[in-house]
């Protein structure tokens, strides 16, 4: 069995630095196998949050090799182990321990997103057809893999005027549903801070479940954000046909 | 709460191993190359023309009004029209992507430290106005009208209808032109993205599901549909000088 180098990051909140761990590896084994074989024969305080094994519960972010990516998804053999393989915890949250690092802020984030919000009378019956576009929204495993690459949050630490792209991704299920009636642009141009996002795809690029995060969440946010807010011409339609822009009111599913 | 990251975990250099620069570099060099091709094509005002083919950089967007009608303009006629392409590829979605990565580094490529530490995003002056977008969407469209005529008239030598090589690159060009304007993410947004019930519009809903297929390939239309811009001038440049000779197919 080939031996391969793994440099983990060991350390709390004071700080801490990269270990060097020399495993024998297996065919098939994924970085999270290896952590695991560490921690069983090298190192039993390593610290690393895992549940499922099976890129479905999000838990095992971390970077590796400066990629941020979930541990139990990445295989050895995509990955080049004739050099020392870096494993570090996700950048942009503070360090609980070693790999572990404390994701609560996304769940405060969370709740400056008005929930679900359908008219009095709602009548329930939806189409497929309505609820297509929110059903992909709805694959997010909250890995937060997306939170953590993006540049705003990750290099600018920006965590006081933007939500970043997980909860972008949340407030355009709410805002595409069909029978959710409530208006979250205002939130979005102004706490939101999707005027910082600036499209380079990375949140995209690192979803292990494959969103089009920015073609699908973003862009038609920033696209209604601009019929809201940048757009003179609807605008001027908007109040010419004010009367009929409520239906909520009418007690049937939003529209337009 | 503190959000700051703890010390240790922080680099200033990425652990990446992979070749990431070559994207960015790749942006650097064709959008740069591009640019400074399309300003000499603009100032040149020669060559743009052979026989039945007009160069994509001199068809004028005004019915009845020929780029060479225009000599008596103090500027370059390319002018007249290069502004719209220019901003609309500018404050398109695909080469935002493109040019913050590349040109300011914001950031050059996923999980690779920036340069600078100042960042206002698309919230401020001048990268706010990336938001008129749909605006030069609308005046593109006619430019590719225009286009589709100029492709057309390609295929209408002195002595009839014909087909040339470059009758064939005239009409790829502006296929692929096609291609990318209604691939646009604003136009996908107004077509049908901005509803939220697609069951009581079946049409548009129709139309948004066709946009969304091709918008899946947007970089890929921008890149391509620039690079063919360049060709078609090239070839029909340089049938013009005299270096090559257009081939009639039939």
């Amino acid at each position: 069995m080939p031996s391969v180098t793994f440099r983990v990051f060991r350390g709390d909140q004071t700080g801490g630095e990269l270990k060097d761990y020399t495993v024998e590896v297996q065919e098939g084994m994924v970085v999270l196998d290896v952590i695991h074989k560490i921690q069983a024969e090298q190192a039993p305080d390593l610290a690393c949050r895992w549940n499922c094994k099976a890129g479905k519960c999000g838990s095992c972010g971390a970077e590796v090799n400066g990629k941020p990516t979930l541990m139990c998804m990445t295989r050895l053999d995509t990955i080049d182990t004739s050099k020392p393989v870096t494993v570090r915890p996700m950048k942009t949250f503070p360090v609980i321990r070693d790999l572990v690092t404390d994701v609560k802020w996304n769940y405060e984030v969370n709740k400056k997103i008005k929930p679900f919000t359908p008219a009095p009378d709602t009548n329930w019956i939806m189409y497929q057809e309505d609820v297509d576009r929110v059903q992909e929204f709805r694959k997010c495993i909250e890995c937060f893999l997306c939170q953590n690459v993006c540049h705003v949050l990750r290099e600018h630490n920006e965590k006081t005027g933007f939500i970043g792209p997980r909860f972008l991704v949340r407030t355009a299920s709410l805002e595409m549903h069909p029978l959710d009636v409530e208006n979250r642009l205002d939130m979005l141009k102004n706490e939101g801070g999707i005027g910082y996002c600036n499209i380079t795809k990375c949140c995209t690029e690192v979803c292990p479940e494959h969103i089009r995060i920015t073609d699908n969440a973003i862009i038609p946010l920033k696209e209604r954000v601009v019929d809201e807010y940048y757009d003179p011409v609807m605008a001027f339609f908007r109040r010419l046909f004010a009367s009929k822009k409520r239906p909520e009111t009418a007690g049937t599913a939003a529209d337009d | 709460m503190s959000t700051k990251p703890v010390t240790g975990t922080e680099s200033r250099q990425t652990e990446r191993q992979d070749n990431w620069w070559i994207e960015p570099l790749f942006t650097v060099l064709s959008l740069g190359l591009f640019g400074i091709y399309a300003l000499w094509v603009a100032w040149n005002r020669q060559h743009f023309e052979y026989g039945p083919y007009l160069s994509p950089f001199y068809s004028i967007p005004l019915p009845g009004v020929h780029a060479k009608d225009l000599e008596w303009l103090p500027i370059s006629p390319a002018f007249l029209v290069l502004w719209i392409p220019l901003g609309f590829r500018a404050t398109c979605y695909y080469y935002r992507k493109a040019y913050y990565r590349a040109f300011f580094w914001d950031p050059p490529a996923c999980a690779v430290p920036e340069l600078r530490r100042a960042y206002r995003g698309e919230r401020a002056f001048p990268f706010v106005l990336n938001n008129l977008h749909r605006y030069f969407w609308y005046l593109s469209v006619p430019v590719v009208a225009f286009l589709w005529y100029d492709a057309i008239r390609a295929f209408f030598f002195e002595d009839g209808f014909g087909v040339g090589v470059g009758s064939l690159i005239m009409l790829g060009n502006v296929i692929l032109l096609s291609y990318y304007t209604f691939s646009c993410h604003a136009w996908r947004h107004l077509a049908g993205g901005c509803l939220n019930c697609f069951s009581k519009h079946k049409t548009r809903y129709t139309l948004w599901q066709r946009i969304t297929r091709i918008n899946e390939g947007h970089g890929f239309w921008a890149v391509i549909s620039m690079l063919s811009v360049w060709f078609t001038d090239v070839y029909i440049r340089l049938c013009s000088m005299g270096t090559i000779t257009d081939i009639r197919l039939f």
